[in-house]
């Protein structure tokens, strides 16, 4: 794969992915934009930077694996593929319609590159567990197993099975990164499950937790190495990230968890990406 | 008259010998350990009483205990075959699949996994444990789902032949144990491959097909209608999806009448797939045994529990005088 490892060009790449984000959701008319725009910055940093991988032989025996527990956020996943150059970024405008490789939840048999077939919530870390496991059992243990939740997601009892397990096991060869960033459809986390104090349950379970800032690329990869080199405990990333992130009437607000925008609002969209906070160079164009 | 390759003699002697189906898979789950090295076994807190403990003891180094947490035993099966294991994943039926359906669905089926899930002490052989063990409803839960194999041994010796032979299938599989001790039928040389359907007593009257511990009632009621003058031809199906519906077709098209046989509810199990088949390509008159959307209860010993369900030998012998009576000459 093509490693990035100018933080600026990374942010770069982020920014693409979020625009093609939008476009790809204003064509599907439907889907997630929420926590698709709030990941991009995760999902570059772990294509652009963190994981070995090769886009052009998907099942390479000595890949890292990343499991998307999370599925409803596929759409940043496929972008960044897309990107990394797994398939044209053409094919992006087929998501959600008929034929398509690109499925309105992530089906791991119709594109390769998927690592698993996710949407109903909560068994992604389960999965990633036994991969770990199994990988441990195979003498391959030198392959990242990384797995991205959502935080709404946690309130499935599947995901604390797993986090038990996963501290029984020891399983120092998986890395989690939940998506923090406090909304779910209902609404905030806080009012429809309190999830706090999540640091303090992570660790009551056996596990060493690393607090982020989700939006900020440098500081994911370098959580990433942080947790490489904690070997006593399996790591969890609590990446805060800011739902909808770039697009102004997006942020924060739960309404865009999962609906997509039409052409008016995604030429808005699309325009504030464009030029997100300033850091962007206008000559981008 | 018995098919002396496939059963034994006398399904009624007195001598016959009993043994858990679960003793047998737990046997054969060792054997397929010793073929394949990428077998591994998960367990939730169960390990003896699904008999998983044999494979615990010979490969201790390829057994996971998960603790009571069925949903994790699934997805984690999920994720090990995903990196090139064969799982077997073991609790009672009425917690896997029975808690976790939709776990199967997502990550093993569509996810196309071959894991294979182990369902211990389903149906009433479960006896002294009550409604909330005895699971009746796995065959259905697990036969409406693509991808999946169904498979349900009708005695020790078959199940210690499915293991491997599951070890080796590259699909997802459910096989269904019983609890209690029931009959041996078969013998080692009897020959089991998953698909067919075997012939297990021939026969032109009538056709009786079973799966599981009923195959046995199935033999006994055949050899009480033989008494009565009607030769019934007895069908094991051990592979109930996919269905061997050329041998179920070719036997009806004979007879012309049906008794199927399940220890299981009524709706869309064997009988269900049979009514189902026979519905689109050979109507004839058919009649389900079952239990009949009713929950079972506790009994100190099966047999208490089959009478009272109407699932016994007599209870199928007087079905297939029934169905007899309706078929068209």
């Amino acid at each position: 794969m093509r490693q990035i490892f100018s933080i600026e060009a990374l942010e770069l790449k982020a920014n693409e992915i979020r625009q093609d984000i939008i476009k790809m959701l204003e064509e599907a008319q439907s889907g997630h934009p929420g926590g698709s725009l709030g990941q991009a910055d995760i999902y570059t940093a772990l294509y652009f930077n963190i994981m070995k991988h090769d886009p052009h032989n998907p099942d390479w025996d000595e890949r890292d694996i990343l499991i998307q527990s999370n599925g409803h956020t596929c759409p940043v996943r496929y972008a960044t593929m897309a990107h990394a150059g797994y398939f044209d970024r053409k094919e992006l405008m087929t998501l959600r319609k008929f034929g398509s490789r690109l499925q309105g939840h992530p089906e791991r048999t119709k594109l390769p590159g998927l690592e698993n077939t996710s949407g109903p919530l909560g068994s992604g870390l389960s999965q990633a567990a036994g991969m770990a496991l199994a990988l441990r059992m195979n003498k391959q243990q030198h392959r990242w197993v990384y797995v991205t939740v959502g935080d709404g997601e946690l309130d499935e009892g599947n995901n604390w099975e797993a986090i038990m397990f996963a501290s029984k096991y020891k399983l120092t060869n998986m890395i989690v990164i939940v998506d923090r960033n406090n909304i779910q459809i209902d609404g905030p986390t806080e009012v429809v499950m309190p999830l706090e104090d999540l640091r303090g349950k992570w660790e009551s379970f056996g596990w060493h937790v690393l607090e982020i800032d989700g939006n900020d690329i440098e500081a994911v990869i370098d959580a990433v190495e942080m947790a490489k080199a904690i070997v006593e405990k399996p790591v969890v990333i609590i990446a805060h990230t800011i739902p909808g992130k770039g697009v102004d009437f997006m942020e924060y607000d739960f309404h865009w968890h999962g609906v997509a925008p039409n052409h008016e609002q995604a030429k808005l969209a699309l325009k504030e990406i464009h030029t997100l906070r300033g850091k962007i160079n206008q000559e981008h164009d | 008259m018995a098919h002396h390759l496939y059963v034994v003699e006398d399904v009624r002697a007195a001598d016959l010998k009993k043994e858990s189906i679960r003793d047998g898979f737990g046997r054969g789950l060792v054997e397929a350990g010793k073929r394949y090295d990428q077998v591994v076994a998960i367990c939730a807190d169960l390990t003896d009483s699904t008999k998983i403990s044999m494979f615990a003891e010979a490969f201790p180094d390829r057994f996971v205990e998960a603790g009571i947490a069925e949903q994790d035993i699934t997805t984690v099966g999920s994720g090990m075959a995903a990196m090139g294991k064969i799982p077997f994943v073991s609790s009672y039926a009425a917690f896997c699949p029975g808690r976790t359906w939709e776990q199967i669905r997502t990550t093993i089926c569509l996810n196309d996994q071959p894991v294979k899930i182990i369902g211990s002490h389903a149906g009433l052989y479960t006896s002294p444990d009550g409604a909330t063990h005895q699971a009746l409803e796995d065959i259905t839960l697990m036969r409406v789902l693509p991808n999946m194999v169904v498979l349900v041994p009708c005695d020790s010796v078959e199940a210690e032949k499915m293991a491997p032979l599951m070890a080796a299938d590259k699909r997802p599989n459910y096989v269904r144990l019983a609890r209690g001790a029931s009959p041996i039928l078969t013998m080692p040389e009897t020959p089991f491959e998953i698909g067919p359907a075997y012939i297990f007593r021939e026969g032109h009257d009538i056709t009786l097909v079973a799966t599981g511990t009923m195959t046995y009632q199935a033999l006994v009621a055949a050899d009480m209608l033989a008494k009565d003058g009607v030769q019934a031809e007895v069908i094991h199906v051990p592979t109930i999806k996919p269905l061997d519906e050329k041998t179920i077709l070719e036997s009806v098209r004979k007879t012309g009448a049906v008794v199927v046989a399940e220890e299981g509810q009524i709706a869309g199990g064997l009988g269900g797939a049979v009514a189902e088949l026979l519905g689109e390509h050979y109507p004839v008159p058919v009649k389900r045994i079952g239990v009949r959307d009713k929950f079972g209860e506790s009994a100190q010993n099966p047999e208490e529990l089959l009478k009272h369900f109407g699932l016994d030998a007599p209870h199928i012998a007087m079905a297939a005088h029934e169905t007899l009576s309706r078929r068209r000459d």
